[in-house]
């Protein structure tokens, strides 16, 4: 019965990860990858070595920690927020609506940011009256940051405090209960009781988005960036992409793409080891 | 009589501020769905929301879409991707799961060890593409619907319910003989509707949305999902899809209203499903995050 799974995992997880030689080869799909010419660290040294080392790395992570620093936080607020809500009806209102966007493709959520936010956009109409410069918001390299985070909250808000306002249910009531009988009002119970019980479930998710930081989600940086805004929005993923895919150059690109994993698995070790040592949750 | 205190002025702006948040999750849809039936030329010149029909409102995007012989076709595609990359990941999914979620079932520890590793490194994009590749299926339905056609998330989830099914149930079928397939089939499935509702609903949204293995692997027109034709339209600007017996004019002012109409045609039906099924996917999304 494992038989379908494990060949699954073979042909595309597994046998793909033996392809990570050409990132220390001078690859060419015609000599293939036994007989491509072997340059060691070559590729490597070649992108430590480039003006887009420093970019891609400071791009990748600033654009994955400003994601963080609003992200995250917005969710647990906005669950916070649902649990004070005292009409059920209402409360279910809220959550069905704000679960849409995460039901609604990258392609169109980008399409509808690039709607917005292009010259003669809504957003970018709003903006130009406020004070703010005329002209598209995407194509400016100065905002993009702003426009992926916010549209990230946009479709990801409502779903990613699923989590979190199933911990709130299962918080014990006679707790609020006695905390009331002792005289707490509603914000020293939210800061007392609520808080410290929602704890190990945003040390959790706090692990695993830390663990990603190398990941930027490419796809929709893809289909939002332009030549205009790289100098902001290429990520190492997408960097990866335009040389491999584009350029050909299927040495270099693995082995920019073998640096971005290697990091990765650095790093969600390195998360899972703190947070079994100083919280008893991890994920192995 | 209620004391008008402080707090319920609290209650209530929070109330407020959750409906404003409400409000912006569908704001957008709203100006989609005005825009696909508005006049086109009205529209180039409008600024703001479209939060009502411009003009006289009609329906000529949704009549281009659906003569078109590219989009109709994308559509149909989509429907297929969905359905046999999703009946091909389930199989894979439930068998994988119930093996492991087995007692004493030799080398699970290993087999798990392989499945998870994924989740933490992989061979990366090119290696990967050379792989498809090499495999002759580049240019080919199954370049679309293999790759990334099982989640190790997914099969994760999944074995965390089936272990919690209890021993005795499974164990009573098989002291009547009942082989693996017999318990899978008449034990373990119909005591699991929730997780299979959950892990088939996250299946179909993957496939549903899913463009960019289409965009690296499959050059053919005729095998383009919606979600392609959709960048092109959406976000490339480009007529190609529909250009054929048009006028150039009439196209450009086309354009616009075809754009919308064929966002909301998208949408639609995943809008109308997902209200359904929302009490399964959060218990989905508890399960996962139950640690073993």
């Amino acid at each position: 019965m494992m038989i379908p799974v494990l060949a699954y995992f073979a042909v595309f997880c597994y046998a793909p990860m033996a392809g990570i030689i050409m990132a220390f080869q001078k690859y060419k799909p015609s000599t293939g990858l036994l007989h491509s010419k072997w340059v060691g660290l070559k590729n490597f040294t070649t992108f430590f070595n480039s003006y887009y080392f420093v970019r891609l790395l400071r791009n990748t992570i600033t654009l994955s920690l400003k994601d963080i620093a609003f992200s995250f936080p917005a969710a647990i607020i906005f669950a916070l927020m649902l649990n004070e809500v005292r009409s059920k009806f209402f409360k279910k209102t809220v959550q069905t609506i704000s679960y849409l966007p995460y039901f609604i493709s990258l392609v169109v959520v980008c399409g509808l940011v690039a709607d917005f936010t292009e010259a003669g956009g809504v957003i970018s109409n709003l903006f130009a009256k406020l004070g703010g410069p005329s002209g598209g918001l995407l194509s400016n390299p100065k905002y993009f940051h702003g426009i992926f985070v916010a549209s990230n909250i946009w479709q990801n808000l409502g779903y990613s405090s699923i989590v979190y306002i199933s911990a709130l249910s299962a918080i014990d009531p006679q707790l609020y209960e006695a905390a009331r009988v002792d005289g707490a009002t509603r914000w020293q119970q939210t800061i007392h009781i609520t808080l410290p019980a929602l704890m190990p479930t945003i040390i959790i998710m706090l692990i695993l988005r830390v663990g990603n930081i190398m990941t930027v989600s490419y796809q929709k940086v893809i289909l939002l960036y332009s030549p205009a805004t790289y100098d902001t929005a290429d990520v190492i993923s997408t960097f990866v992409y335009r040389k491999g895919l584009i350029d050909n150059d299927y040495g270099y690109s693995t082995a920019v793409g073998l640096f971005n994993s290697i990091c990765n698995l650095f790093l969600i070790t390195f998360t899972n080891k703190l947070s079994k040592k100083y919280t008893e949750t991890s994920l192995w | 009589m209620k004391k008008f205190t402080y707090e319920t002025v609290i209650h209530y702006i929070i109330c407020l501020i959750l409906a404003f948040l409400a409000l912006l999750c569908i704001l957008p849809i709203i100006h989609v769905f005005f825009s696909s039936i508005s006049d086109p030329k009205l529209l180039t010149a409008n600024k703001g929301l479209v939060l009502h029909p411009l003009g006289k409102a009609t329906l000529d995007g949704y009549r281009l879409v659906f003569n078109n012989n590219t989009l109709v076709r994308g559509y149909i595609n989509t429907i297929i991707y969905v359905i046999s990359g999703t009946t091909i990941g389930m199989i894979e999914t439930i068998f994988a799961a119930y093996v492991l979620s087995r007692k004493n079932v030799p080398g699970a520890g290993i087999m798990t060890f392989i499945i998870s590793f994924t989740m933490l490194f992989g061979g990366g994009l090119i290696p990967t593409y050379l792989v498809v590749s090499n495999l002759g299926m580049l240019d080919t339905v199954w370049a679309i619907i293999l790759p990334n056609c099982v989640s190790v998330f997914n099969i994760m989830i999944m074995r965390t319910s089936f272990k919690s099914i209890p021993d005795g149930l499974v164990e009573a079928a098989e002291m009547d003989g009942a082989g693996h397939f017999q318990v899978l089939f008449k034990v373990v499935l119909p005591v699991s509707k929730s997780i299979l509702a959950v892990v088939t609903l996250f299946y179909v949204i993957q496939h549903w949305n899913s463009w960019f293995h289409t965009a690296i692997y499959v050059k053919n027109r005729n095998l383009f999902p919606l979600q392609i034709l959709l960048r092109e339209i959406v976000l490339k600007n480009s007529t190609q899809a529909f250009a054929d017996g048009n006028d150039p004019e009439e196209l450009n002012l086309m354009k616009l209203l075809v754009k919308y109409a064929v966002i909301m045609v998208s949408i639609v039906p995943m809008m109308m499903v997902y209200p359904f099924v929302q009490r399964y996917f959060v218990t989905g999304v508890m399960v996962g995050s139950i640690k073993e």
